[in-house]
């Protein structure tokens, strides 16, 4: 249902143009639930924001590549026929509910406007359609709330209402990026149930964008691993848990707590950080932080291939892969997926 | 809402009796007084009788009780120059004082608006560049200079629009002959406030301009349209009504230049009139009122303020 290929995203700036993604592929099926992982800057959110089509609006420019939706190329679209998917077809929600509301509309105000852009419905209807949204999405109260401002609301709430805004023409594809992040754990665990929800009772797919490789184990089919404006690794989420096939994704999942830890001893860490976005090593990006690198890693840039049966961007999945039999014993304390 | 405007309220009879004692002894300290602008052969015997006949031979401090004790009555005195009452003199002038901020304030918000928005979304390119420039030059350049600059141009030249007064009133008063009056004081005025609202509008429609609710807005499927003036320029015009706030003091004072350039017979060239002949029932009266005037628009703007931005109206 969509299909990103070779997907090249970045900014102007007075160094010149930067790649904040470059060259991404992958594809959302029909129903499923996509996971990007990947830290700060590794171009998840950038990624999600092309789809939109909203990077434009930012400063970012899609240079190459092609973003299919339903057989059709958003690349090329104008932006009137842009609008007209935004909000319709595909809906996104934002890392940041206490930001993401105007302060100076109400909540009914604003999820009517939602309704409207896309159906022909007056604003009675429309209320009363807001009204039912905020019901679904779980808010008490829904009536009151939608005269509200959303400084009246709770973090929570807010987020809440802008799920019931990017549902509001019934989306067959729904973008969250880092939707539980600013919120509380109780919160968080809330929301996220709510997204299982929706997503059976709606029957969309979802694209979740998170750096909490936790979060993405609660909720998704598949999960793409990023890292520095590329695709590392690609994997049904079960299968990545068990077996992670690039160094990279070993690091992500040894850097979550577990609880069968001892205690006292040290989370294990990833060495260094991100490269900046002018900053980007020749060949594999990884390559400086990564304790396979060899010359080739340094010099050549690994591709997305099918490796064992499933996608890796890896010069030495191989030995990576020899290295961990030896380590089995570790694997006892993977994550346990729901 | 009405504990705020008691506050206000109380805040205000603090203002005025600050001003009024520092007006009060600060023009009773200047050298000369209603004496000085005598004629040179007056004797000193006739000048003494005038000080006497004024009470002007009293202590400033008790004058001032006095003047206190008066003006909450609702007396301000009897001008020293005209022996009229301070009440009328002002009353007489007042309204075109009132008529020519209006009028500026009006014009100076919606061209502010216009040029602030457009400079904001022209951000780097030629027009941004020209307004930006335009507002410097609007700021810096002294009115009283650009004003006469305007009637060279505008009066003496292409002979277009008039150079002083307010042109006909009353029975006579034709619509044509007071705008054509009107233009040049309220333009001149203008240069005082509308390159600060310019440039006001331009940083703050920016800002409002990268919030993440503009992001949610298109990400809703709202037109561009919609995105820039019902989402962005709604919430950039709420900085905007308090710098109002500010500015209306140094519209006031920039009036007494404006009006005495235009021959504008308001209570800027009053004050000019008062303060030349010492007259001080008349200064102390006009700055009663022009306290009075600031204190009413602020207490106007906050008001505003706290219907418009919805965070604002629980806490009012």
């Amino acid at each position: 249902m969509l299909k990103v290929e070779n997907l090249v995203t970045g900014y102007r700036g007075k160094e010149g143009f930067v790649r904040a993604v470059d060259g991404v592929s992958f594809d959302i099926k029909k129903g499923e639930t996509v996971c990007i992982v990947g830290e700060s800057g590794s171009g998840k959110s950038v990624t999600s924001m092309s789809v939109m089509r909203l990077v434009e609006f930012e400063n970012g420019e899609i240079i190459s590549g092609s973003i299919e939706y339903m057989g059709e190329e958003l690349t090329t679209k104008s932006n009137e026929e842009m609008r007209k998917i935004r909000g319709a077809e595909i809906s996104m929600i934002f890392q940041e509910p206490l930001t993401a509301l105007n302060p100076v509309f109400t909540v009914g105000k604003q999820i009517v406007e939602a309704i409207r852009y896309h159906q022909p419905l007056n604003k009675k209807q429309a209320m009363d359609r807001a009204q039912e949204l905020l019901e679904m999405v779980g808010l008490s109260e829904p009536k009151t709330r939608l005269k509200q401002y959303p400084h009246e609301l709770s973090g929570g709430m807010r987020q809440r209402v802008m799920i019931a805004i990017a549902l509001a023409s019934e989306p067959k594809l729904l973008i969250a990026d880092e939707p539980t992040t600013a919120l509380d754990v109780t919160i968080e665990a809330q929301i996220l149930d709510l997204l299982r929800k929706l997503r059976e009772e709606e029957e969309m797919s979802i694209m979740l964008v998170t750096h909490d490789i936790g979060v993405a184990a609660e909720l998704s089919h598949r999960i793409i691993i990023m890292y520095a404006g590329k695709i590392m690794e690609i994997a049904e989420s079960k299968e990545l848990f068990e077996q992670p096939h690039h160094p990279y994704t070993k690091g992500l999942l040894e850097s979550v707590p577990k609880m069968s830890g001892e205690r006292g001893e040290l989370l294990p860490t990833i060495e260094g950080t991100i490269p900046g976005l002018d900053q980007m090593p020749e060949g594999c990006r990884f390559a400086p932080r990564c304790e396979f690198a060899t010359k080739k890693c340094h010099e050549e840039n690994p591709p997305l291939e099918s490796k064992r049966g499933r996608q890796v961007a890896c010069w030495h999945v191989e030995e990576f892969l020899k290295s961990e039999e030896h380590h089995f014993s570790r694997k006892e304390d993977s994550i346990e997926v729901k | 809402m009405f504990r705020f405007i008691l506050n206000r309220f109380g805040q205000s009879i603090i203002l005025m009796f600050i001003v009024t004692v520092i007006t009060f002894f600060l023009i009773n300290l200047a050298p000369g007084g209603p004496t000085g602008v005598m004629r040179m052969d007056a004797s000193p015997e006739e000048r003494q009788a005038i000080v006497e006949r004024l009470g002007l031979d009293e202590p400033v401090l008790v004058r001032y009780v006095q003047w206190v004790g008066n003006a909450v009555q609702g007396d301000l005195g009897t001008s020293f120059n005209s022996s009229e009452a301070v009440v009328d003199r002002i009353a007489d002038r007042l309204p075109y004082t009132i008529e020519l901020t209006v009028f500026t304030i009006i014009f100076s918000v919606i061209a502010g608006i216009i040029l602030g928005v457009i400079s904001a979304l022209k951000r780097g390119k030629a027009a941004d560049h020209v307004i930006n420039f335009s507002s410097v030059i609007g700021l810096s350049v002294p009115s009283f200079w650009l004003g006469l600059m305007l009637i060279l141009l505008f009066s003496v030249e292409l002979g277009w629009l008039p150079s002083s007064g307010v042109g006909p009133r009353g029975a006579d008063f034709d619509f044509a002959g007071w705008a054509s009056h009107l233009a040049m004081p309220v333009l001149i005025l203008s240069t005082t406030v509308l390159p600060n609202i310019v440039r006001f509008t331009r940083s703050s429609m920016l800002e409002v301009l990268s919030q993440n609710y503009i992001r949610t807005a298109r990400s809703k499927g709202a037109k561009e349209f919609i995105v820039l003036y019902v989402h962005s320029l709604r919430n950039a015009l709420i900085p905007i009504i308090s710098i109002i706030g500010v500015l209306i003091p140094r519209l006031l004072s920039g009036a007494v230049i404006t009006e005495a350039i235009f021959g504008w017979t308001g209570i800027g060239t009053l004050i000019i009139e008062a303060a030349n002949g010492r007259d001080y029932p008349l200064i102390m009266g006009i700055t009663v009122v022009i306290t009075l005037v600031v204190i009413v628009s602020n207490l106007l703007v906050d008001i505003i303020y706290s219907q418009v931005d919805p965070r604002v109206k629980n806490m009012a």
